[in-house]
């Protein structure tokens, strides 16, 4: 074997064990590297309440209640939902339908305490045209902005 | 491949290349501006906003293509001791970290009026924040010892470690849940994006990508030229030491 084929396989080698290595840690810390936790996550782990945390989903149909600055909603993945209520100015693409993330505190009565609303845009463009004409035939697929 | 490290026959290719990159650059970026800003339709659910696109993911698309440019560079200095890789990967940092830079910038711009947010601590933007500080390592590395061959060789070492950071980039979005949307170009099933506005988008990634053509030329051509002047340098210390 010359020189340069062995520096070769050094670097090779010593790639796939770097790689191998932070493949390891990112599934290790998997969990902390998440942005939000899904309702179900919610639900089912049963996180306690006071905690600061994030949940994503969407704004379930026909949920949106405002009252002056204040809104309730409800945060949707489809098979579980949870109530939030927040103050303040909502994003522009807020709405019924529409994928976000909020974040806060769960009160003692379930209530999602949001202290900050971002909207979350699906990886769709199209101009408003094309939005229609999908609209129009049933081709539209609102399943598309879940992840 | 190798047929290239040699640099005579860089700067002889160099020569051919630079008005063809040049060319393409001007033309792909004046006519990709052109659509990206006037002749394309606003999004459906963003408006006008959609604009910045077409400015922030060629400039991601740049600043991870760059980094892979600067590591593959790398790899070859390291592997076969090739004197053009290491110039090389030294002329592609700065221009990785530029746009990297960008990227970040117009997010930041485009996240505010659409999430609600400046800057939100998710696996994508986190990992694309850690892209620009390894070219920032990268580049101060490369110039902080006096032997710039120790220097290459550091740096070419910390840019192969980095290089693993490319894929989480990548595809943090569909491992991790991020506020960044999933990938709309490059994913199964073909672009979810429609046409009258993925061409700007392509076009501009063109002329970037010949843009880096261009000064990867001109910065490889300064580093040679620097190289020689130091060879100069040296020997003429040399020769006046003897004298003596």
């Amino acid at each position: 074997m010359t020189r340069k084929q062995r520096r070769l396989y050094f670097v090779l080698l010593g790639m796939l064990a770097l790689g191998g290595a932070v493949a390891l840690v990112l599934t290790a810390i998997s969990d902390s590297l998440v942005y939000f936790y899904s309702p179900t996550d919610i639900v089912e782990q049963r996180i306690p309440e006071g905690r600061r945390m994030r949940i994503g989903g969407l704004v379930e149909n026909d949920s949106l209640v405002k009252d002056g600055k204040t809104v309730t909603f409800k945060v949707t993945d489809v098979t579980n939902a949870v109530p939030v209520t927040y103050t303040g100015v909502l994003p522009d693409l807020f709405r019924e339908g529409q994928g976000v993330v909020v974040e806060g505190r769960m009160d003692k009565g379930g209530q999602f305490k949001a202290t900050e609303v971002l909207a979350k845009h699906d990886e769709n463009y199209m101009p408003k045209e094309v939005a229609d004409a999908l609209k129009k035939s049933g081709q539209w697929n609102d399943g598309k902005q879940q992840k | 491949m190798h047929r290239f490290a040699n640099p005579a026959r860089f700067l002889r290719l160099a020569k051919v290349i630079l008005p063809w990159s040049n060319a393409v650059a001007a033309l792909c970026l004046g006519a990709g501006l052109y659509f990206a800003l006037l002749g394309s339709p606003a999004d459906y659910q963003q408006g006008e906003s959609v604009r910045i696109m077409y400015v922030h993911v060629p400039s991601a698309w740049m600043g991870m293509f760059c980094y892979v440019a600067m590591a593959v560079f790398s790899a070859m200095a390291l592997i076969w001791k090739h004197p053009l890789a290491d110039l090389l990967a030294k002329a592609t940092a700065p221009v990785g970290a530029a746009f990297t830079f960008l990227c970040l910038l117009t997010g930041s711009l485009w996240g505010k009026p659409m999430w609600g947010t400046w800057w939100a601590w998710d696996a994508r933007l986190t990992s694309m924040l850690i892209l620009l500080f390894l070219y920032f390592g990268y580049m101060a590395l490369v110039n902080a010892f006096d032997d710039p061959e120790r220097g290459h060789k550091a740096a070419a070492i910390l840019a192969l470690v980095g290089a693993v950071n490319v894929p989480v980039i990548k595809w943090s979005v569909d491992w991790w849940n991020t506020l960044h949307q999933p990938a709309s170009v490059v994913k199964m099933g073909g672009p979810a994006i429609d046409s009258s506005m993925l061409v700007p988008l392509l076009l501009m990634a063109v002329g970037f990508k010949a843009y880096w053509i261009s000064i990867l030329i001109l910065r490889g051509r300064a580093e040679i030229a620097a190289q020689k002047v130091r060879i100069i340098r040296m020997a003429q210390i040399h020769a006046a030491a003897q004298g003596e």
